[in-house]
């Protein structure tokens, strides 16, 4: 946040710290530089204290060098010529015999980012690999990866690298790690420091010393050893599992991720490896931290995907608690759903209930998807809940239960009838597109068990100049059509007046031009029409769905331990779950001809993006040259 | 491995910046923060990433505390990092809020060079940066009056002075060098209990998550003796004895922990560094051994007048002592002293003595109501604060320090249970 007397504020800072009176005071002097360091966190620049700043740094204060140091590391590289004054101070400090203060000073020196002082540093970091105090080796080490990164292109010495794995069996475990850290980042081009038999067992025999970060670290490194017998493998997964069951979050999910690594072609192994892991991961879920919990609940997702009965007995674990936020309770419902079975039905299904009414509209609306999805396996109960929540009236509740039971149907058609019956008043509450464009297409394709539908649709063909969205005008010319081959004497006259708006009123394209089509469509006779219309309902192969087929580890286990489980929209249980099967039936067969693809697409239209241009067989309709086109516009807009 | 650290106010305010790695824009808190605040929704997903950068961020203290970092890295560890981080801050600054981390932003600019060093966390265990950290901290805490009532006449003793304030542990661990002050130590048993009720009083779900923390004072540490209830058994199998036993299904410890004489006498043994931290963890689901702390009796009722009647009242079967509690009734609809947005009303009550009923009753005027408006009538949660009790009855027989302290050093035990979600159906 810049402040409006930024500059105002440098000039007054500058004063004060070339004040002699100032200089000589200490608490003075150091009160002022905070000041200034509290101005550059502030995101003021303060750059042009840079000269200032350098005398400061000739102290005997600790605090005040390690002040003036984060002010140089952070402007060194605006002042390269004047940051030249300071290396002689940095080297003078390397020599001092308290070893903090070496530490310091090499640290920053190799902090400072200039590729001009390397000649300078590279002496001072030699001395440090050999020092006697372990903090300042630590330092050391990772100031060669500094310096290589500041030229990438450069050879590094090859007796610095040698020296460096020679410090992998320093007496300090984290001289160790960082020398682990620094050969992979010096030898990134090589592929990183080599992972042999001895490195690795020298590793593992002391990862016990080193704290949980260096584990972490250790463990990551190790994915890439390959043991060379079957021996060894057991021999390194026996050393390891008690780091399997660590009560630290880090360190398990790495160990997890080398058990699965390595183990990669025994799948008995990894399988087992989940399993004795899924208790430390329902721990990290209580965990006191909520994005500890969000982290757990995503990674627990992906172990489900591979063994989906693993947490079965403790569905209770995932239960929301009222306090968390929308985002950890849309997760825990997606894996209480696949937690379901025949003993924990009825009180999943109670739970999640619950959540129908919550203050929170996505959470409420992830809820009743979430429960829809358990329809597929248990259909009576799941919408004996969804016909009731109906019955509170309030649109975002009702919009999410009728696009639920639209793609329930669609998987299971025996469910229909009650559909059917529940649907009658809804159209009263709905408000949102895609609530409405679900319930129009359940009209359309239900129309003849549902014996209000014409006046439905009626009621809404009369409003239509007034209607805004594109997809509902879409929606609507699909379903009155639908209507109109089962019940023709009650709709043709709406039908009639529909085409004729959208024909010859109607200002978008799209709906111009599918209005265009189903009035050819009909020119060529009924019995055509109502081959493209209702080729096609859902697969009859689709039965009630008992529980997911297990995954292979080898699917997510690259991505276990890394963000991705973590981000938006990135999970593919996501897609399941909430998207309908007509996607997948419609994706996997791009070049369907139109019967097909119209039927499955039309309720869609307005779900997906329009236009994707390819080639798509038409029906053999005989039409006039004008229509062909039309025709092949609307060919376009479906793909 | 971080590129960046940075602490935000809830405003947006640039509290602390540190980059590690250099090459990064010095937009990035900027564009963090507009990600942060675009998101839709009260709570914002822990992980964003613009282009290649990803942002993994908590909150804490009311701050936002971000690192960037890349794909690749485990969200565990940035996690844990970061919590660790604050809880460090804490320790050091005394309490965590954006006034502590404004005024004591030297300490923690330092106290992040010594954690991470070019995107790698080199410790941050407080026995070892002790060493490192030079900066003193700042405490803001007004004069009260408040702190003079524990001083007797003449400076005597009084009764008060058996009970430290609450405040007592939230000062910095660095003071106690200068001030030659108090070698304290604090024993916290802290459990959380998340409790579902069903709508016919059956006990649905109910978990207690445990935890014993210590925060030692104390500048050269000793061995300490932590002796536990002596019937504690852990798993379902182990009973010890016919008493009721305290028991508990899962436990871990922290790595300092020895555990020699815990199979045989209960007693954990470790040698605190200063700070916080916790030493045992614990849960148990389900089967508690002692009865719930509150019921509710809720009835609903329907007016002819077209308004509904909730009649509330909680009783409390086991506790002594002081407890608060506060309640929220979803309702569907707008009345004085309901919450509209948030769809609730809210009844708190500040004190609440054990053995005692409180009933209230809640009249709320709806305006279109029907008969399924009922259906959202609830669940009722309750969160709540019990000191001296813990649900699983875990009890700290005793506390030892040896070899005996040579200055006066005071040792404090305090025992609370919060609610993590305590919901009852209606």
């Amino acid at each position: 946040m810049p402040y409006l007397g930024g500059e105002e504020t440098v000039r007054e800072l500058r004063r004060a710290l070339s004040n002699p009176n100032v200089q000589s005071d200490p608490l003075r002097y150091r009160n002022t530089i905070l000041k200034v360091i509290r101005t550059m966190s502030q995101g003021v620049d303060v750059s042009g204290l840079f000269s200032e700043m350098v005398k400061a740094c000739a102290t005997v204060d600790v605090v005040q060098k390690k002040l003036v140091y984060v002010f140089l590391c952070s402007y060194a590289t605006l002042n390269p010529e004047l940051s030249l004054l300071v290396i002689n101070t940095l080297r003078k400090d390397c020599q001092d015999p308290n070893p903090m203060v070496r530490s310091l000073a090499l640290r920053n020196m190799t902090n400072l980012r200039l590729p001009s002082l390397v000649e300078y540093v590279e002496q001072p970091l030699t001395a440090g690999l050999r020092d006697r105090a372990a903090c300042v080796r630590r330092v050391a080490v990772l100031g060669w990866a500094k310096l290589h990164n500041l030229h990438p292109s450069s050879e590094i010495d090859a007796a610095v690298v040698n020296e460096l794995y020679s410090l992998l069996r320093d007496p300090d475990p984290v001289v160790m790690v960082n020398c682990l850290r620094a050969l992979e980042e010096i030898l990134k081009e090589e592929g990183g420091i080599a992972i042999n038999k001895p490195i690795t067992h020298h590793l593992l025999n002391r990862l016990k010393e080193c704290d949980i970060w260096g584990q972490s670290e250790v463990l990551r490194v190790l994915q890439r050893y390959r043991p060379q017998s079957e021996d060894e493998l057991f021999d390194i997964l026996s050393l390891l599992d008690s780091f399997l069951v660590s009560p630290h979050p880090p360190v398990m999910a790495a160990t997890l991720s080398l058990f699965l690594s390595i183990s990669s072609n025994l799948p008995v192994i990894s399988l087992a490896a989940l399993e004795r892991v899924s208790g430390p991961l329902l721990a990290a879920c209580g965990s006191g931290s909520r994005e500890m919990r969000f982290a757990a609940v995503c990674h627990i997702q992906l172990l489900l995907r591979s063994v989906p009965g693993l947490l079965g007995p403790h569905y209770k674990r995932f239960f929301c608690g009222y306090a968390e936020p929308a985002y950890i309770k849309e997760r825990k419902m997606q894996v209480l759903v696949e937690l379901v079975n025949d003993e924990n039905v009825a009180m999943i299904l109670d739970e999640l209930k619950g959540y129908c009414t919550d203050v929170n509209t996505d959470t409420a609306q992830a809820a009743i998807s979430a429960i829809g999805r358990i329809g597929r396996s248990y259909s009576d109960r799941c919408l004996q809940i969804l016909t009731g929540l109906l019955g509170l009236k309030q649109d975002h509740i009702t919009s999410a239960v009728v696009q639920t039971m639209r793609d329930l149907v669609w998987v299971c058609p025996q469910c229909s009838d009650t559909v059917c019956l529940a649907l009658d008043g809804c159209e009263e509450t709905l408000q949102d597109i895609q609530g409405r464009q679900a319930l129009l297409w359940l009209l359309g394709v239900y129309g003849e068990r549902i014996s209000t539908a014409p006046y439905t649709l009626e009621v809404l063909i009369d409003r239509v100049r007034s209607e805004a969205s594109l997809g509902i005008k879409m929606e609507l010319l699909t379903a009155t059509m639908r209507l109109f081959l089962c019940r023709p004497a009650e709709t043709q006259d709406m039908l009639g007046r529909l085409l004729h708006y959208c024909i010859e009123e109607e200002t978008d394209m799209c709906v111009r031009d599918q209005a265009l089509l189903y009035y050819r469509l009909l020119h060529c006779g009924i019995e055509k029409t109502r081959e493209v219309l209702q080729g096609r309902r859902s697969d009859p192969s689709l039965g009630v769905l008992i529980g997911r087929p297990a995954k292979p580890v080898s699917q997510w286990a690259r991505c276990f331990n890394t963000l991705e489980p973590l981000s938006q929209g990135a999970v593919e249980a996501e897609s399941d779950s909430r998207g309908s099967p007509e996607h997948v039936t419609y994706n996997s067969k791009p070049n369907a001809d139109l019967s097909d693809t119209l039927s499955c697409k039309l309720p869609f239209e307005g779900k997906r993006s329009r236009i994707n241009l390819s080639a798509c067989p038409l029906p053999e309709v005989d039409v006039g040259g004008k229509a062909t086109k039309a025709l092949f516009g609307y060919s376009i807009l479906l793909n | 491995m971080i590129s960046q650290v940075f602490i935000l106010s809830s405003k947006g305010d640039h509290l602390i910046y540190k980059d590690f790695r250099g090459g990064a824009g010095n937009d990035i808190v900027s564009i963090f923060y507009e990600k942060v605040t675009a998101l839709t929704g009260d709570q914002p997903p822990v992980v964003m990433n613009h282009k290649d950068i990803y942002f993994v961020h908590i909150r804490q203290g009311g701050l936002y505390w971000v690192a960037t970092t890349t794909a690749g890295s485990s969200p565990f560890t940035i996690t844990e990092f970061l919590n660790r981080l604050a809880a460090l801050v804490k320790d050091y600054c005394g309490s965590l809020s954006e006034k502590s981390v404004q005024m004591n932003f030297a300490l923690i600019y330092e106290l992040l060079d010594e954690i991470v060093d070019y995107g790698y966390i080199q410790t941050t265990s407080s026995d070892v940066l002790k060493n490192f950290i030079q900066t003193e901290a700042v405490t803001s805490r007004p004069f009260s009056l408040f702190d003079l009532s524990n001083v007797g006449l003449f400076g005597a003793e009084t009764q008060q002075s058996k009970v430290a304030p609450s405040s007592a542990a939230t000062r910095p661990i660095q003071s106690s060098r200068e001030q030659g002050g108090k070698s304290e130590i604090f024993v916290d048993v802290i459990e959380r209990m998340t409790v579902v009720i069903g709508s016919n009083g059956l006990l649905m779900k109910a978990d207690v998550e445990g935890e014993i923390r210590v925060k030692c004072y104390m500048p050269s540490c000793s061995e300490m003796r932590i002796g536990l209830n002596e019937e504690f058994s852990i798993g379902k199998s182990q009973l010890r004895g016919y008493g009721a036993a305290v028991r508990v299904d899962e436990c871990s410890f922290h790595q300092a922990v020895r555990l020699d004489e815990f199979d045989s006498h209960r007693i954990l043994r470790l040698c605190p560094s200063q700070g916080e931290q916790t030493v045992m963890q614990y849960q148990l689901s389900d089967d508690l051994p002692s009865a719930l702390p509150f019921r509710l009796f809720p009835t609903i009722e329907r007016d002819n007048g077209g308004s509904a009647a909730i009649n509330v009242c909680a009783t409390i079967p086991v506790p002594k002592g002081s407890v608060s509690l506060s309640q929220e009734l979803s309702s569907p609809d707008q009345s004085a002293e309901l919450k509209p947005q948030s769809r609730a009303v809210v009844w708190k009550i500040a004190r609440f003595a054990g053995g005692t009923q409180l009933s209230a009753l809640f009249k709320l005027e709806v305006p279109s109501l029907s008969s399924a408006s009922m259906l959202e009538v609830g669940p009722v949660g309750l969160s709540f604060e019990l000191p001296k009790i813990t649900a699983t009855g875990l009890q700290i027989r005793f506390l030892r320090l040896s070899p005996i302290q040579p200055g006066p050093s005071q040792r404090w035990v305090r025992y609370v249970t919060h609610s993590d979600s305590y919901t009852i159906r209606i």
